[in-house]
């Protein structure tokens, strides 16, 4: 077992948030087709609500912290928010388009000992990227960011989301990577807005495509294992959870509203009226949450996809049961392995049922 | 080793969970799990502090271990963290090492 699986179950028998993922604005200076956001700005938190609110969390044991949004560098007190979460010692990773980023600002991520920063591309090519950013000119600005933070020595990642209208397009991604020394991470994850709106789900990979992405020898470092049938389902399956979602892991809004995950839109406090450590321990919510066990679930504890299938409970909450199946990791199963999944006998077919299903697979390269 | 004296890398994350500190280096992602022993020794590294001296006023009274033997083991554990850059190694006082906070849980 790894030291991080180790650093894992400690948490989770402790009861310890090891991570949280804190959108510090839903502004935005991009546009993207695929965002699950409304850019509405008004009332978020203060700096100094987040510098109170950056001490509960290390108080309650938070060391791993993604700061994001939005376009987290929109905030004028971005730096000092970064610069204060590292002054309280956490991990911290930032997610940014990287469009405002040159060469002071990659040097003062540096110094403040920003562990990595995720950079969303979309394509190599410049009207594939800016159509779907609706910025004109992004990818020219956003490379020149990644420039500017590689020439720092800061690690990089180049985060693809894959989608009907870049689907071709990775492998130039990857090449961007490659070129500018960064780590690169492909994911054909389009999901529902978080107020439930779902037409951006038609710009999802179809399923045939999806089938070429999962078998890719360039994407997915092993082939034959990714694909495989599923192997035999045990005990030790059926009593684990599905993910660190309000476990070990939650979500922090721009107004302080706790999610188990950003994908996860229940809320289970609000941080300007209840402690952070008064939500993780006593949120109904999240206790409900943690209640679920593989063997609780409605439709998948009986499907042969048990033990290796990415279901995501957010998804399934946003599909109306967060104990039901996630329509579109059903398909992804099914995409990977051929073997139809019990949710798609139950008629949560994601190919069947577009408006309500979605992608969740991330393939770390 | 004499007169070691140790300062904490600002380039690292650390935050005891239960009784372990854990560190992580921001140069290269590594992640470090201390010991008990090992986190005192983490904590007190304030650049200032000799380390014979932290040994002796804060690992032997905590922990019944002679106080030779614990230095040369608290010696060679410096030794491997600074090879890492979570610790920075001196003869002399470290200046500008301000503490970093540390919640514990």
């Amino acid at each position: 077992m790894s030291l991080m699986e180790q650093l894992n179950r400690k948490a989770l028998g402790l009861g310890v948030p090891l991570s949280v993922h804190l959108d510090v604005t839903y502004h935005c200076n991009e546009r993207c087709e695929h965002c699950y956001l409304e850019h509405d700005g008004t009332n978020e938190l203060t700096t100094a609500e987040i510098r109170n609110f950056l001490r509960q969390f290390a108080d309650a044991g938070v060391f791993f912290l993604t700061i994001s949004g939005g376009e987290p560098l929109l905030r004028r007190d971005c730096f000092e928010i970064i610069e204060f979460a590292r002054e309280l010692s956490f991990n911290v990773k930032l997610k940014t388009n990287a469009v405002l980023v040159r060469e002071k600002e990659a040097r003062r991520l540096r110094e403040a000992g920003v562990e990595q920063v995720q950079v969303s591309v979309y394509s190599h090519k410049p009207e594939v990227h800016d159509a779907i950013t609706k910025l004109p000119g992004s990818l020219s600005r956003t490379l020149a960011g990644i420039r500017c933070m590689r020439a720092e020595g800061l690690k990089v990642t180049l985060a693809n989301v894959l989608m009907r209208n870049n689907a071709q397009d990775y492998a130039g991604v990857q090449a961007l990577a490659a070129e500018s020394g960064s780590h690169y991470t492909l994911d054909p994850t389009i999901t529902p807005m978080l107020n439930g709106e779902s037409s951006i789900l038609s710009l999802r990979l179809p399923p045939e495509e999806l089938r070429g992405v999962f078998h890719d020898e360039r994407l997915v470092e092993n082939v034959q294992d990714f694909c495989a049938l599923p192997g035999p389902i045990d005990d030790e399956i059926r009593e684990g959870i599905p993910c660190s979602a309000g476990h070990t892991s939650c979500y922090v809004s721009p107004w302080g509203d706790v999610y188990p995950c950003v994908q996860f839109p229940l809320v289970c406090g609000n941080l300007r009226e209840t402690p952070f450590s008064e939500i993780w321990a006593n949120s109904a919510q999240l206790i409900e949450v943690r209640s679920i066990r593989a063997k609780h679930l409605s439709t998948c504890s009986s499907c042969s996809h048990l033990g290796t299938c990415t279901r995501c409970p957010g998804l399934a909450f946003m599909e109306g049961n967060m104990r039901g199946p996630s329509s579109a990791d059903c398909e992804k199963s099914y995409v990977r392995t051929g073997v139809v999944t019990a949710g798609m006998l139950a008629g949560h077919s994601g190919s069947a049922r577009v408006s309500s299903g979605t992608a969740l697979v991330q393939i770390q390269l | 080793m004499k007169n070691c004296y140790l300062a904490r890398s600002r380039a690292v994350a650390a935050r005891q969970i239960g009784e372990e500190m854990i560190i992580m280096s921001a140069a290269d992602s590594t992640l470090f799990s201390l010991n008990p022993v090992a986190a005192l020794i983490w904590q007190a590294a304030d650049g200032q502090t000799p380390l014979a001296r932290i040994v002796r006023d804060r690992i032997c009274p905590e922990y019944e271990v002679e106080p030779e033997e614990a230095l040369r083991d608290a010696e060679e554990f410096v030794a491997e963290l600074a090879a890492h850059g979570i610790l920075m190694i001196a003869e002399s006082p470290i200046l500008g090492s301000s503490p970093i906070t540390v919640g514990t849980r």
